[in-house]
């Protein structure tokens, strides 16, 4: 019999409704098989109950005869950013320590409504501030992959969204949600070998998800292929009154128009992606990817992006300034952590409260977005981040004038040690290069796997698409997908 | 932007950020660092350029003025490190 959990979300899906095996077995061997990953570090709180609930519906509801709704039966896990009724939900910090929400987020309501089940909470970078899962309050997750010389270094799984895709990568379950505010979902799938999309702002409610970096901040899920993330997008994404900035538009059925035939269809390739010290793999991977879409029928065209160089400070003035606002909640009075020094007035208690209960990546930001909002700052930093912001989405604007999708690598390169870059705040931030620029455009963008460097482990290649063609977007990650027939998978070690 | 540690405890104070003299000499050089870094955005003439407000045209939507949740005192009480009677506790403010 085959391993259930070498499965993707669709031949789950396909499989239960057609009675090739029960959902409580499929639930079953992921659950098992989470239990005994901890070497990974990928969970913080393991849900089996939850997702045995699930599957015990949607069994019930095949031998009732029912129609099955579109994720029965599959098991997923929840990226921790989100918050979960009854479960412990932290960001990754200790400043929630023991938060248990009493309420459930639009997007994993909307999952739980589509008949899906939770497996546990996925470990990540602190508030999603990082791109490597290094500033997690519970450890690094380490990524199942290993370089193949031998050396057995233990590697990032990307970041923020390193739980996720560590536990998709290592098959601890068949998808996982991502959030993605400057590139934490498709990074980290990157780096992992696995799919990953993040829609148009505004897709995905935010309403529940912890929040980083509000207008920028959209969930998104990670996967084995583009196929399965279409199935999961459908199913996240959706209208929400409770968030002010979701939009109000139907759902696309983007499996359904899934079709990796590019004719009649302009790929644009951004000349200012050609970075300096781009690695001779990355530069090859991406002409390589050119080739495949060209050969899917598209028409290859040169555009330019002429403020990308610009996007990475713009971002690290919109968004630590978004998140020291943000963040400004956390104050020991009504969840999480307090910190009362004996003696201690309300200020100190304030004080050391988010001393004690930040990690030091999520403060150095917070003191950034402090000072760059700071009086007589404020015009000189962030009104000029926000009109180069401006200027970066009228690039995207008229690139859309002689293309429908652009083609970029990921990242700048493949998979980096633990420990490698954390000294170097910039160098980390560097890493993000290819993936902020269209983030800050809030449009929909995705990561597919495209082959593997010399040391064997997996490089990404980038789609972005204009504004609400998300469809666009999945359509020529398929075409890349097809092409590639990346099968390559971590061994298992753990 | 050269940040010094009087700055680093300023900004510190407004963020509501407890930190010792070591931590201030630690950050003021990472912050000139990071600062420095985003500071050649000041070379992007952005004359007549309106800063963006919205990534993607969506005008806000009105509502009826009616109640449409609360009574969950209980459950938003849950979480509070400290609470007594139904309200969150602090140190006292005034003497």
């Amino acid at each position: 019999m085959t391993d259930l959990t070498d499965l993707g979300i669709k031949q789950i899906r396909d499989g239960v409704r057609a009675g090739s095996f029960s959902a409580v077995e499929v639930a079953d061997a992921f659950t098992t098989k989470v239990s005994r990953a901890k070497a990974l570090n990928a969970f913080l709180v393991e849900t089996p109950e939850h997702a045995l609930t699930a599957a015990r519906a949607a069994d019930a509801a095949r031998a009732a005869g029912e129609t099955l709704k579109p994720l029965a039966g599959v098991p997923i896990g929840m990226k921790d950013l989100f918050c979960t009724n009854g479960v412990t939900t932290t960001a990754a910090s200790n400043i929630l320590g023991g938060f248990t929400p009493p309420y459930e987020s639009t997007v994993s309501q909307n999952l739980w409504d589509a008949g899906a089940g939770m497996l546990g909470k996925l470990n990540m970078d602190q508030f999603a501030m990082g791109s490597s899962n290094e500033t997690s309050a519970f450890g690094n997750v380490i990524s199942p992959w290993r370089r193949a010389d031998g050396s057995n270094a233990p590697l990032a799984p990307g970041g923020s969204s390193g739980g996720s895709s560590a536990a998709v990568a290592a098959r601890l379950c068949p998808g996982a949600t991502g959030t993605d505010t400057g590139g934490s979902i498709r990074q980290p799938a990157a780096f992992t070998g696995i799919s990953g999309i993040k829609p148009t702002y505004g897709r995905c409610s935010r309403w529940g998800t912890i929040a980083f970096a509000s207008s920028l901040d959209q969930a998104g899920p990670m996967a084995r292929d583009v196929t399965d993330c279409a199935i999961m997008l459908e199913a996240m994404a959706g209208f929400d009154k409770k968030d002010a900035t979701s939009l109000q538009l139907d759902v696309p059925r983007w499996e359904h128009g899934l079709s990796g035939d590019l004719k009649g269809k302009r790929v644009g390739i951004p000349k200012e992606y050609r970075v300096d010290n781009m690695p001779a793999e990355i530069e090859a991977l991406w002409q390589q990817g050119i080739d495949w879409l060209r050969d899917a029928g598209a028409e290859i065209v040169e555009v330019s992006l002429p403020h990308t160089k610009y996007a990475l400070p713009a971002y690290y003035i919109i968004a630590p300034a978004e998140a020291s606002s943000n963040l400004a909640r956390y104050d020991g009075v009504r969840y999480g952590l307090r910190d009362l020094p004996d003696g201690a007035g309300l200020q100190d208690m304030y004080a050391a409260t988010r001393a004690d209960g930040f990690g030091t990546e999520v403060k150095r930001r917070i003191m950034i977005g402090t000072y760059v909002l700071s009086a007589g700052f404020y015009d000189a930093y962030y009104t000029q981040a926000q009109k180069v912001r401006t200027l970066i989405a009228r690039d995207f604007e008229r690139a859309w004038e002689s293309c429908d999708v652009l083609l970029t690598p990921t990242a700048p390169s493949a998979a980096f040690a633990l420990g490698e870059k954390s000294a170097d705040p910039i160098a980390m931030y560097l890493n993000d290069v290819f993936t902020v620029p269209s983030s800050l455009a809030g449009l929909p963008a995705m990561s597919v796997p495209g082959g593997l460097d010399a040391a064997g482990l997996p490089l990404g290649l980038q789609i972005i698409g204009r504004s609400l063609d998300e469809q666009g977007v999945l359509n020529a990650g398929l075409a890349i997908e097809e092409r590639a027939g990346f099968a390559a998978r971590p061994e298992a070690w753990w | 932007m050269s940040v010094d540690t009087k700055t680093v405890k300023k900004v510190a104070s407004l963020a509501r950020i407890a930190i010792t003299d070591d931590d201030a000499e630690r950050l003021a050089p990472e912050l000139s660092q990071i600062l420095g870094w985003i500071e050649q955005l000041g070379e992007v003439d952005t004359s007549g350029v309106e800063p963006m407000t919205a990534v993607i045209p969506n005008s806000l939507r009105l509502r009826d003025d009616v109640v449409t949740d609360g009574g969950i005192r209980d459950a938003l009480m849950i979480n509070a490190p400290q609470a007594e009677h139904g309200f969150f506790t602090v140190p006292k403010v005034i003497e």
